[in-house]
């Protein structure tokens, strides 16, 4: 502990400790004591905050428009999703996030099998109807921030498997042809842009079957996007093998475990324990990157947000404070994914 | 052990059958499909007209060239906007990473604070909010702002003086009635592209850069300050060379992603070699090859990256053995 200190000598320390510092402080002070007062009045003073055309057009610029969120953010939020049917969406996010959130508390595991086995299918019974006397929605409706959690918690699911397999295919020596492909594989795809993996998706996929069988275009994207972060996963897995100590393996043989069984038993849960707060990092890019899929038409919440303003000539100007506003998404949940993540390394002390 | 070897010698045989089969069926049935669709294979299209035009380029370039001649304009657009890029971002990357250290608290906030809220949104969303700012709010070219002498910046975009037509005169950019003429002029999408490119990546550069430094023990610089070096020199001579080799890998990947988002130009429509391949595709329908023409053009700036990082890498390990 240090002795606590009085304001002054703060100051002193951290503000003023030499002339290039205090020069530095003043300066700093400067800068925003010039810019703040603009944005403070933009982004409130001056703002409009309901729904009127006209009153933000009379702005020009001066204030922002936060009146367009009002008017359109279930349509940001749920894309093209029917109107009336939307609470659906809202239940199955709710219920997903919450999933999420609990899964981060220490609960006990088989509960949250229990819980992941359950909310799932709930989550696409609710999206996709059909059955219970809920309507059929096609996924080409589904949209906003429902389609950029179900991309981002499906790629993660979907990805985390696969990386440990391909991560265990380059760790071992006994089947160099294995090793050879999973390394083709990751090399691969680590060297071309996301985009390039999403083209293949929506545009090489539908080649690959006969005519008249189609994928669908989720599924399509969703197969890119696992393919995409499995690559970058199993790198993230391969450091956390190649940090378990040799003498750990040694052991494991002198008591007389067999290959797989150190694998499973000794080597897998270090590794694994030890790239976790990666893991959430890769997350978080997964999570951004969702938003690409935006280009290959599929209205997650930036797509959604082009499909609400676009087309509507009265708000079409007002497209920043949408992406503020879809930013500030963005932000919270990554935000709160590298806390997640940072957490989890003083808690297991590795990172 | 011959029995477990013959063993995964023939795991790997019945691997290496069942992969032939799966690509020679993969291979047939697309060939099929593509020809019940109507969808005709083959290179030969690159050599046709393409018939768009090139919103800007390096070379000259018009609808009459050849779809070979777009692409390659369009790589030449990439590369046009990366370089810049990456040298922009490293330069800022590594001042806010350094602030990121300073004994200052304000300084160290706000370049945490730059890093934080850069970080944690897409560079998607970045690039189209940067392009809407340029094309929507700055004025109309009759009312450019004139940054300094004879440099305009206006929704077409940032006027410079640089060579004229002919290459051999320095032309400055001079205000006519309704527009700016001579100089060269930087399009908005390629200003958006810059400036969204350089603050995402550079973010990534600054933790690289404080990550760098950090993971040089204190006990260097209290033992340098103890020899009566100053911290200036204790930086220089110290800190930086020895944390130049844990940061150049990860820089060399920041410039290598930076690259490969350079792509993202296809969302607001600066004409890239993705933008161009995705045009080339619509009009010709010739999936297969644009896409593989996409991936082969990265897989090799990737490979050229990894070989001169791994050069470099080389170079400083050499540096650190020799007395």
């Amino acid at each position: 502990m240090r002795p606590p200190i009085s304001a002054r000598q703060w100051l002193r320390q951290n503000l003023f400790s030499d002339p290039f510092s205090a020069l530095t402080t003043l300066a700093l002070v400067a800068a925003v004591a010039y810019v703040m007062p603009g944005v403070v009045q933009w982004m409130l003073l001056n703002a409009v905050f309901s729904a009127d055309p006209a009153a933000c057009q009379a702005l020009e610029h001066s204030g922002a428009c936060w009146g367009v969120i009002v008017e359109k953010y279930r349509f940001i939020l749920f894309g093209r999703y029917p109107y009336a049917e939307q609470w659906r969406p809202l239940l199955a996010t709710a219920l997903l996030l919450s999933l999420i959130i609990a899964s981060t508390l220490r609960l006990p595991r088989p509960l949250l099998v229990v819980g992941w086995a359950g909310v799932l299918p709930v989550f696409f019974l609710l999206m996709g109807g059909g059955h219970l006397g809920l309507s059929s929605i096609g996924t080409d409706q589904w949209g906003g921030f429902p389609l950029t959690l179900l991309l981002t918690t499906g790629g993660m699911l979907l990805a985390l498997p696969m990386a440990i397999l391909v991560a265990l295919g380059r760790h071992q020596h006994r089947l160099p042809l294995v090793r050879a492909l999973c390394a083709i594989y990751v090399e691969l795809v680590r060297g071309v842009p996301l985009i390039s993996v999403l083209f293949l998706a929506s545009f090489l996929f539908p080649i690959l079957l006969p005519q008249g069988f189609s994928i669908d275009v989720l599924l399509r994207v969703q197969v890119g996007i696992v393919l995409f972060a499995a690559a970058y996963l199993s790198e993230t897995f391969r450091g956390g093998l190649q940090s378990v100590s040799r003498g750990q393996q040694e052991a494991a043989a002198a008591l007389g475990l067999g290959d797989w069984q150190s694998m499973r038993w000794i080597i897998l849960p270090q590794a694994i324990r030890a790239v976790i707060p990666s893991i959430m990092n890769s997350a978080v890019s997964i999570f951004k990157d969702t938003s690409l899929v935006t280009i290959v038409s599929l209205y997650e919440l930036t797509g959604a947000l082009s499909l609400a303003l676009a087309g509507d000539a009265e708000w079409r100007m007002f497209y920043l404070e949408g992406y503020l506003f879809i930013g500030a998404i963005y932000w919270a949940g990554c935000y709160a994914m590298s806390r997640y993540s940072r957490q989890l390394e003083n808690r297991l002390g590795v990172g | 052990m011959p029995g477990k070897r013959r063993q995964s010698v023939a795991i790997q045989a019945v691997l290496l059958l069942a992969l032939v089969a799966l690509a020679w069926m993969l291979v047939e049935h697309t060939a099929i499909h593509m020809r019940e669709r109507g969808i005709q294979t083959g290179f030969g299209f690159l050599l046709e007209p393409a018939g768009f035009a090139i919103g800007e380029s390096l070379f000259a370039f018009d609808s009459g060239d050849s779809y070979f001649w777009a692409l390659l304009v369009g790589l030449a657009n990439s590369l046009r906007v990366a370089l810049p890029a990456i040298m922009l971002s490293t330069v800022l990357g590594t001042l806010i990473g350094l602030g990121r250290l300073s004994p200052n608290f304000l300084l160290r906030r706000l370049c945490a604070g730059y890093v934080e809220s850069l970080r944690n949104v897409p560079l998607l969303l970045q690039l189209l909010a940067w392009y809407f700012v340029v094309t929507d709010w700055l004025p109309a070219t009759a009312e450019a702002i004139e940054l300094m002498p004879h440099v305009f910046l206006s929704k077409s975009g940032l006027t410079l003086p640089w060579f004229g037509d002919g290459g051999v005169f320095f032309e400055l950019p001079m205000r006519g009635e309704m527009s700016i003429s001579g100089g060269a002029a930087l399009t908005p999408e390629f200003i958006a592209l810059l400036l969204g490119l350089s603050l995402y990546t550079a973010a990534y550069i600054a933790e690289t850069v404080r990550a760098g430094i950090q993971s040089i023990p204190r006990g260097q610089t209290e033992a340098a300050l103890a020899l009566g070096m100053t911290r200036m020199s204790v930086f220089r001579l110290i800190l930086v060379p020895q944390a130049l080799r844990s940061i150049i890998p990860p820089l060399t990947n920041s410039h290598l992603s930076l690259t490969k988002n350079a792509s993202l130009a296809v969302a607001i429509g600066y004409p890239d070699l993705v933008s161009v391949a995705n045009t080339t595709l619509n009009q010709t329908g010739r999936a297969v090859e644009c896409i593989a023409l996409i991936m082969i053009v990265y897989l090799i700036l990737s490979a050229l990256t990894a070989a001169i990082s791994f050069w470099f890498e080389r170079r400083s390990g050499r540096w650190t053995q020799t007395p």
